[in-house]
């Protein structure tokens, strides 16, 4: 089975779509000829033609608008918004068009469309090219939002993704592109190569949107958690010796709820960790509903581990991330109650 | 008259309407130009030479009724008395949805009197097939391109006859099937999309093409400068129009920018093709629309045309616009009204008289009336919607998801 690293399995499902169906078209910033500023798109508009893999203006409401328009036309697009962080001019037409278009239309016109971005810290990017917006579009009723961890789910999940009839949003941890993450910036980067995730089956497979991934089993805890924090988690509970079931959601709307009720219900604790500020973050929805399925299970509070409530910072990047001391510290906090 | 002067101690300078409540409009100033210039260039001519229309006016109709210009259309006089029976079915709808809408039949409702020529001369001169994003204030398209006029009064009314079943508010339509594209009232948001759906014509070779719409208040969002943009760029087959009807709510066109400039004019600084129309004329609509339908059909990429009009009734029913502007500016608009002037056109060319124009007058008013009592037995506000409340679970996602199916069961318990 080919190894691929996360960007050569995103590149290869918008290949194996582009070349089965002729509706699938690709555009974004900067993802033409030069193929994009994580090379993502390399090659594909030399392999499909300009009019189906082209740069665009620089503006994010106008790429994703232009999505609605030719998806509600009939085809595929998947568009691509260079970093999470400038994803924000796009909002309104996300929020208010895409996620509603078929409701208020109620089934008339629909948005098919997919739209890609690079989401997280880890690779110094400061304020404007680290952030994780991701609990901004889970409130959205209409939008699916998916986060892999790895090269096969990437590919899968992607691939789904275009296939599905209702507009998805795809986030792609950057720090995890070319290898996992185990949270020691110091240490030697680890590449895909090596990793049985970075095996990735050749043409059309698909990862269901809505189906969560175990990624261990144990008894001792509940790790809920998604994108770069996956292995952060499964570096820090090995250290630890915790026996932890780690559950990397990849889809965070829809939730596997199903997966993470069974798990909470059988360790009795559960710890939830994501790289996004907190207030509000996405872990807050999972402890409510954890809390409101396994309230008569849990042994010890529901702890959360993420970045500060602070923007992104640039130099103290390590110190803002949710990395292995503050996962360890949350660990046997939740063991020892 | 004198300018009223409102208060304003500081250097920032804050536009405002000429005229207010109290004051007695004169539109003297406006020259309503009689000579009928500019001329009609090519249609698949250089942008540039586009320029000058961008700031003068096309018009055709005479006051006289007589139609002038080489901007003058080649139209049916059957397909003339139609228009015309468009432009009065279009008004008698719109005052019977306001009226009850006073009654509590509805919660809300949008009228379009006084630029109704804008959406049927525009309709006449596209194929029923070329998708239109409208506004909520072309609902003569629709009436054009024969949807169902019980249709939209049941949309208008949520009941059980809404294709939409009460999903959104009043006016705001959906009609593939007619080309109409559903209504956002995010203001703006379409163009972009009418460009993207341009776009993906070109890309699958089809020769249709879009025409996008918005007033010209919500040219101010962003979404008008993307939609410039991107069709400038890839010379999307479109056409992206900005009713200028003077108003948006109480905002004067000048709190858009609409002193400095002409609408229109701010295609040419984004290389597109401009036409600025009078918009209470309606052969003049239709020629304008029908230059930017074969320039974007023949690969000649997007117009931007202004149409020139005057919103005469308030912004909506939630509206009062004796608030904010003289109670008779819409009577001393020196445009007058596109019904009167498409009228005296068919009489000045001797296929219309006073005696058919009363009877249609009063056809169209009986039609509507009978058909909103069809429409008002299917539910209303005032009685019962007759719209299963279950149904508002629908079409959130193509399939249903478990969270939904676990909050339509919660729902379903508070039933008792």
């Amino acid at each position: 089975m080919p190894e691929m690293n996360m960007i050569e399995a995103i590149r290869d499902a918008m290949d194996v779509k582009m070349s089965q169906d002729g509706d699938v078209l690709v555009f974004g910033e900067d993802v033409g000829y030069f193929g994009g500023v994580f090379r993502a798109t390399a090659g594909l508009q030399e392999k499909h033609g300009l009019h189906r893999c082209f740069d665009t203006p620089i503006s994010e409401g106008g790429i994703v608008g232009i999505a609605i328009g030719m998806a509600a036309n009939g085809l595929r697009p998947v568009a691509e918004i260079q970093f999470a962080d400038y994803i924000y001019p796009a909002y309104d037409q996300i929020a208010s068009e895409a996620a509603r278009l078929r409701y208020r239309s109620n089934g008339d016109f629909t948005a098919p469309i997919t739209i890609r971005t690079p989401v997280g810290g880890g690779i110094y990017g400061g304020t404007t090219h680290s952030q994780s917006p991701e609990a901004l579009f889970t409130h959205i009723a209409g939008l699916k939002t998916v986060i892999p961890s790895n090269p096969y789910d990437a590919k899968g999940l992607l691939i789904a993704a275009i296939e599905d009839n209702d507009p998805v949003l795809f986030l792609e941890p950057k720090r995890l592109y070319n290898g996992p993450f185990y949270g020691d910036p110091h240490a030697p980067a680890k590449t895909w190569r090596d990793h049985e995730l970075g095996e990735v089956p050749t043409g059309h497979y698909r990862v269901e949107i809505g189906e969560a991934r175990k990624l261990s089993n144990g008894d001792d805890v509940t790790i809920l958690t998604y994108g770069t924090m996956v292995w952060v988690a499964q570096k820090v509970a090995k250290d630890l010796g915790v026996e932890a079931d780690i559950i990397d959601l990849r889809s965070l709307l829809p939730l596997d709820i199903e997966m993470i009720e069974r798990s909470v219900n059988k360790t009795g604790r559960c710890v939830i960790l994501h790289e996004a500020t907190r207030t509000s973050g996405f872990g807050a929805e999972l402890a409510a509903q954890v809390q409101e399925r396994c309230f008569y299970a849990l042994e010890s509070p529901i702890l959360r581990v993420t970045g500060w409530d602070t923007p992104y910072p640039h130099a103290q990047e390590w110190a803002y991330f949710p990395g292995p001391k503050r996962v360890g510290h949350a660990l046997r906090q939740v063991m020892e109650a | 008259m004198a300018k009223p002067i409102r208060l304003n101690t500081s250097r920032l300078y804050v536009p405002e309407p000429q005229f207010r409540p109290g004051d007695t409009p004169d539109y003297s100033h406006i020259a309503v130009p009689v000579a009928h210039t500019p001329s009609r260039p090519d249609p698949l001519c250089a942008a540039h030479e586009t320029t000058p229309h961008a700031t003068k006016l096309i018009r055709v109709l005479r006051f006289s009724g007589e139609a002038a210009g080489d901007w003058a259309p080649k139209i049916s006089a059957d397909a003339l008395r139609g228009a015309l029976r468009d432009l009065a079915l279009t008004r008698a709808m719109d005052d019977r949805m306001f009226t009850m809408q006073r009654q509590g039949k509805m919660s809300f409702y949008m009228k379009s009197t006084g630029e109704e020529a804008v959406s049927i001369g525009h309709a006449m001169a596209l194929r029923d097939t070329d998708m239109v994003f409208p506004t909520y204030r072309q609902q003569g398209i629709l009436i054009h391109r024969g949807a169902s006029i019980k249709e939209m009064m049941c949309q208008c009314l949520s009941n059980s006859g809404d294709p939409l079943d009460g999903k959104s508010i009043p006016v705001l339509y959906s009609f593939k099937k007619h080309g109409f594209f559903s209504i956002s009232g995010n203001l703006g948001t379409q163009l972009i999309q009418g460009v993207g759906w341009a776009m993906a014509n070109a890309y699958k070779d089809s020769d249709e093409i879009a025409s996008v719409f918005t007033g010209e208040g919500a040219t101010a969002e962003g979404d008008f400068h993307y939609a410039l943009n991107f069709a400038s760029t890839y010379r999307a087959p479109c056409l992206i129009n900005v009713v200028n009807n003077q108003w948006a709510i109480s905002s004067f066109q000048g709190i858009a920018a609409g002193e400095g400039e002409t609408f229109a004019a701010r295609g040419t600084g984004y290389g597109l093709a401009t036409l600025r129309v009078d918009g209470n004329d309606l052969l003049a609509v239709y020629a304008a629309t029908k230059w930017a339908a074969e320039r974007a059909r023949g690969g000649g990429g997007a117009t931007l045309i202004e149409h020139f009009t005057y919103r005469k009734s308030g912004h909506s029913t939630s509206d009062d616009p004796t608030k904010y502007r003289p109670e008779n500016e819409p009577d001393v608009w020196p445009f007058g009204d596109p019904l009167d002037r498409l009228k005296n056109h068919l009489i000045h060319i001797g296929e219309w008289d006073e005696d058919q124009h009363t009877a249609l007058l009063t056809e169209v008013k009986s039609d509507i009336r009978e058909i909103y009592k069809s429409a008002e037995a299917m539910g209303s506000l005032s009685g019962e919607t007759k719209v299963n409340d279950f149904t508002m679970f629908e079409q959130v996602y193509e399939r249903s998801l478990p969270h939904l199916d676990e909050q339509k069961r919660m729902f379903a318990a508070e039933q008792d």
